[in-house]
């Protein structure tokens, strides 16, 4: 079995990524007998000839209603060189922060352009959502470039259009890659055109197929935010007391010396549990329970971490957020602030700036936020929290900010500015205004 | 130890991860337990999540009255042998007295949703754990993994939280729940996988077995309480088994001689089929069946 990609798609309403999505899982014989019998039976009740592919994963019916996507659908498929988790998320803007939801876990994202019509407003916006959630590599996809007639003076400007734009959003050189396809006609997706003898990089599927992946963070200092403190006072177990969670960061071994944050604690691991018996050691992404050698009074929100290099224990937090509700964002807004295990009550004391993804620059002192604008602010918190810069660390650097209210997700949070251009040396916009 | 962290141990790693915000979260969370794959693996996890301590969690079977005998009895050994609680809530008593009534067709599969709510509500099970998998189906895949039900017990699709991340926001409004699907990410293959590499038991059912069945909408289906064989349809005795187990009414068995977990895998791995279009007549209603009984607080 071969390794695991995560990826995302994202383009504007109408691009044709849920037929580029069933085009992939179709030319990969991802597709089962009875779902392409639904979808034939489907396509000819609405009157057309050849099947719909993009009916493979608009599964909600107002979704098939208008024929365009509204939420996140997860698709699993495996070719025999790799398996892919596949988040197509929605193209219009009012659901971008779908978007945000897709890239989050995203190793790479494959952004989708009409060749008619290039480079536009949405494009620009998800290439800068996706820079700043930190998704290593991007695929422009320019589709429909049948309906250009295959013309390679078409595809360079988009091209080079885009590079541009991706580089100035801090995405170096070789981490960008366009392709012209046609998801209708499955040209260059997983087969390689004749009809565009110009192109002579690989097919979308090749290129998923051989990306290098990035690997999980076991070269990080260690991060452990406790879960669950597991006490199971029983005859077998009377003294037991061992803290669950997940290592998301480095690698831990036992002998290991940590601190406890916020308190700031120091002691040793004496045991790293599973079900299955002890282990030596316990690298980032595996779920385990670890024992200390000192008692000390530890519970669900703690983080464990490495004593070299530890996180900032702090109260006032530089971060950006990507507002994903309707009501806008004032500065002076009571929230709550997830981080790892923890949920703190905060204020939004700043809000210094926001930034305009079309130019790449920053407009200072906003009134508010609104939905899908991407803006810095400074939080003060209740209680300090340890935290990570999300540019080093994607998972102790993340957080929500939640409505005290009603509950509801407010915003992507991530600690300092992940994105060059809002790290303030960088202000002046991309293109001067006439 | 330094064995290559795989596919399965990162599924296993995030459906742990899961069960422990859960539980430091939510005040009175349950796990729905049919004696099914889906639900036997998940309690699987939840053992494991926090062990050596006990699970926190009851379990809550809604029985349709028209199960399979081979899974209540494996539901009963499971309960027994590791000392849990199982709340069960019999479609049949609300039935009986009036709450709901009968299909026409005889199928008891739509009629869970009630007595699955009211449950809920009666118990106040703030959290509840589920099987399901985004693989299954079109609408399942659209799916958070902390899905927000309403105080009606709806899913509205259009009104999902964003899920960034791992950091699942867990918080509602009283009479509010949240809907947890830590399998969500596993396919039907993993799943598999999963119980060959630790050495899952499973209700016999699962693996070929001779059965009286008739031929029905394209399906086997078997002989039981909830009706069957009608006129004209002819009982034979096949070889088969299930490749999901459901209401009776509504679930099919495959023809197959996969009598061992690595054979059921060749099989599975071969098919041209997925297991809801192979076996389940509940998704065969219309094009948007199971977002429909999602949206009325379905499983």
């Amino acid at each position: 079995m071969g390794d695991l990609l995560r990826l995302a798609t994202a383009g504007s309403v109408d691009d044709g990524k849920s037929t580029l999505v069933g085009r992939l899982l179709y030319d990969t014989k991802s597709v089962l007998a009875d779902q392409l019998d639904a979808i034939q039976r489907a396509s000819v009740d609405r009157g057309l000839t050849t099947p719909d592919l993009s009916l493979l994963v608009d599964g909600l019916r107002s979704e098939r209603e208008q024929g365009i996507t509204i939420d996140v659908a997860y698709r699993y498929f495996a070719t025999p060189r790799r398996t892919f988790v596949l988040a197509d998320t929605p193209g219009h803007v009012q659901y971008t922060r779908n978007t945000v939801t897709g890239a989050s876990t995203a190793q790479l994202a494959v952004l989708l352009v009409d060749a008619r019509k290039g480079v536009v407003e949405q494009t620009r916006r998800h290439a800068a959502v996706l820079a700043l959630l930190g998704v290593p590599r991007l695929v422009l996809a320019v589709n429909k470039i049948d309906l250009v007639g295959y013309g390679e003076a078409a595809f360079e400007v988009i091209a080079q259009d885009f590079t541009e734009h991706a580089t100035a959003l801090g995405y170096p050189l070789g981490s960008v890659l366009a392709i012209p396809v046609s998801a209708l006609l499955g040209d260059n997706v997983v087969e390689r055109s004749a009809h565009t003898p110009w192109y002579r990089g690989p097919t979308l599927l090749e290129y998923l197929e051989t990306v290098p992946v990035e690997p999980d963070p076991h070269d990080l200092p260690f991060r452990f935010p406790v879960q669950y403190v597991i006490r199971p006072r029983t005859a077998e177990y009377p003294d037991y007391r061992g803290y669950a969670g997940q290592v998301v960061a480095g690698t831990i071994a036992a002998g290991d010396e940590v601190v406890v944050l916020p308190a700031g604690l120091r002691t040793r691991v004496s045991r790293i549990d599973t079900p299955d018996g002890p282990l030596t050691e316990a690298t980032a992404g595996r779920s385990v329970t670890l024992l200390l050698e000192d008692e000390l009074d530890i519970s669900r929100g703690d983080l464990i971490a490495a004593v070299t290099d530890p996180p900032t224990v702090t109260d006032e937090i530089a971060a950006t957020v990507c507002w994903l509700a309707d009501k806008p964002l004032r500065p002076g807004a009571r929230v709550l602030v997830k981080h790892g295990t923890r949920t703190v009550p905060a204020l939004v004391a700043t809000l210094s700036s926001r930034f305009d993804e079309q130019t790449l620059s920053s407009v200072d002192d906003p009134e508010g936020l609104a939905l899908n604008d991407i803006g810095q602010v400074v939080l003060r918190t209740a209680e300090p929290l340890p935290v990570d810069d999300y540019a080093t660390h994607r998972r102790t650097g993340a957080f929500l900010v939640i409505d005290p209210a009603d509950g509801g997700t407010l915003a992507a949070g991530l600690v300092g500015a992940p994105l060059p251009v809002l790290s303030g040396d960088n202000r002046a916009p991309l293109t001067p205004d006439p | 130890m330094s064995r290559r962290h795989d596919n399965l141990d990162a599924l296993e790693s995030e459906a742990i991860h899961i069960f422990r915000e859960v539980a430091g979260e939510f005040d009175r969370p349950v796990i729905l337990f049919s004696g099914g794959k889906d639900s036997t693996v998940l309690l699987h996890l939840a053992l494991r999540a926090f062990w050596p301590a006990p699970m926190p969690f009851p379990l809550l079977h809604v029985d349709t009255g028209h199960n399979f005998d081979e899974v209540i009895e494996f539901r009963d050994n499971v309960v027994a042998k590791h000392g849990l609680r199982l709340v069960v809530a019999s479609v049949q008593d609300w039935i009986d007295d009036g709450r709901l009534a009968e299909r026409p067709d005889g199928t008891r599969n739509p009629l869970q949703t009630v007595p699955l709510l009211d449950t809920i509500a009666e118990q106040r099970f703030d959290a509840v754990f589920g099987g399901g998998r985004r693989d299954e189906e079109r609408a399942r895949a659209k799916e958070r993994i902390f899905s927000l039900r309403n105080a009606f017990g709806q899913w509205e699709p259009r009104r999902q939280r964003p899920e960034l991340w791992n950091l699942y926001n867990g918080r509602h409004r009283a009479g509010e729940h949240v809907r947890v699907f830590p399998l969500s990410n596993w396919t039907e293959l993993d799943v598999w996988r999963y119980i060959q590499r630790d050495e899952i038991d499973l209700p016999s059912i699962y693996f070929a077995h001779q059965r009286r069945v008739f031929r029905r909408d394209g399906m086997w289906l078997t002989s039981g309480p909830w009706g069957g064989p009608r006129d004209g349809e002819r009982v034979e005795v096949r070889t088969v088994r299930y490749r999901t187990v459901g209401d009776g009414s509504c679930t099919g068995a495959v023809e197959s001689t996969a009598s061992t977990v690595s054979e059921v895998i060749a099989e599975v791995a071969a098919s041209r089929l997925t297991e809801r279009g192979a076996t389940r007549a509940d998704d065969r209603l219309s094009e948007a069946a199971m977002e429909d009984r999602k949206r009325e607080g379905y499983f």
